[in-house]
């Protein structure tokens, strides 16, 4: 079935957005990457380390998955600014994965530095992906600056609690005009399965495949779940009811 | 002069320029990128924006995250 996931303009064969975070080693992540499917892969910005050996960068462009740097680590509009100027000269994509979190205790997105730092940013050019919260009036507010898609969390990133508030994903997804991806809070497959049986146009995820007992393993599963999710989105679920309908016909 | 970079601090002959300022850090240009008391230099000008005492120099790169 045609069915791209399409950003600003750019199709890609999977609805599968990997992070890079978390993983033990570059060649767990390479393995884990492949499995996944993924076509765009998060990384973050970071002061070189003159002792690192092999870089991240190595293995995405090996594998041919583009790249989406991050704001990870940004207080304030202005730090994320900063930040995301500094990864477009460094990766040479305007692309980028806006995070501005208000403490780090929650990692939760500070609503009015993330605003504005959107509004800079789309100004200045950029392809704004905002990690948001749950929330329908910020989502709308962040398409309404020129958003190229809205990335609600379903919970705090790294929990794996899944997705606390699916009325409000399904409320950001009834009014978007940009495609939404749900970020964040992803703990297994049926997480991501519902992610887009809640009509979410895709999931990004990084802890629960890079921290899985079995990582390779986990992003197969991520993989299959976001395409089972997708195909029954698309099919229609029967309605829920109360009581039995018989499926084979009553004896005479 | 004094230069900070990433942090640390460095002794630094009067005509050095961004470029070099870079290559004390880091041996690959691919995937990095500078910035100048929060400013960005575009890699272009990295051998023509010379750094002065003072100045806060930042090199960074793509690290695993999110």
């Amino acid at each position: 079935m045609d069915d791209p996931f399409v950003i600003a303009g750019e199709a890609m064969g999977s609805r599968l957005i990997m992070g890079t975070g978390g993983a033990p080693s570059l060649d767990v992540l390479d393995r884990a990457l492949a499995a996944s499917g993924t076509e765009l892969t998060t990384v973050a910005m970071r002061r070189v380390d003159p002792a690192a050996s092999g870089s991240v960068l190595d293995v995405l462009a090996a594998r041919g998955i583009r790249v989406l740097p991050n704001t990870a680590g940004c207080f304030t509009a202005a730090d994320a600014v900063r930040t995301a100027r500094l990864a477009r000269e460094a990766m040479e994509t305007d692309w980028v994965k806006l995070e501005v979190i208000a403490d780090e205790r929650t990692l939760l997105p500070d609503p009015v530095e993330l605003l504005d730092a959107a509004d800079l940013l789309v100004a200045d050019g950029f392809t704004v992906l905002p990690y948001t919260n749950d929330d329908p009036v910020l989502a709308r507010r962040l398409e309404q600056a020129g958003c190229a898609a809205v990335m609600p969390l379903g919970a705090p990133i790294g929990s794996g609690l899944g997705i606390r508030n699916p009325h409000n994903i399904e409320l950001i997804v009834e009014a978007a005009g940009v495609p939404v991806v749900l970020d964040a809070g992803i703990g297994t497959a049926s997480d991501a399965a519902i992610a887009m049986e809640l009509g979410c146009d895709g999931v990004l995820l990084a802890t629960s495949v890079t921290r899985a007992h079995d990582p390779e393993l986990m992003a197969e599963a991520m993989r299959a779940a976001v395409i089972a999710g997708r195909l029954a989105f698309l099919a229609g679920r029967v309605p829920r009811r109360r009581y039995a309908t018989a499926s084979s016909p009553f004896a005479d | 002069m004094e230069v900070i970079i990433n942090g640390r601090a460095h002794e630094l002959a009067k005509a050095t320029s961004v470029g070099d300022a870079v290559r004390l850090v880091t041996t690959s240009a691919s995937g990095v990128a500078a910035a100048v008391n929060g400013e960005v230099v575009r890699k272009a000008r990295w051998d023509t924006t010379p750094v002065s005492d003072g100045d806060l120099v930042e090199v960074i790169t793509a690290v695993q995250g999110g």
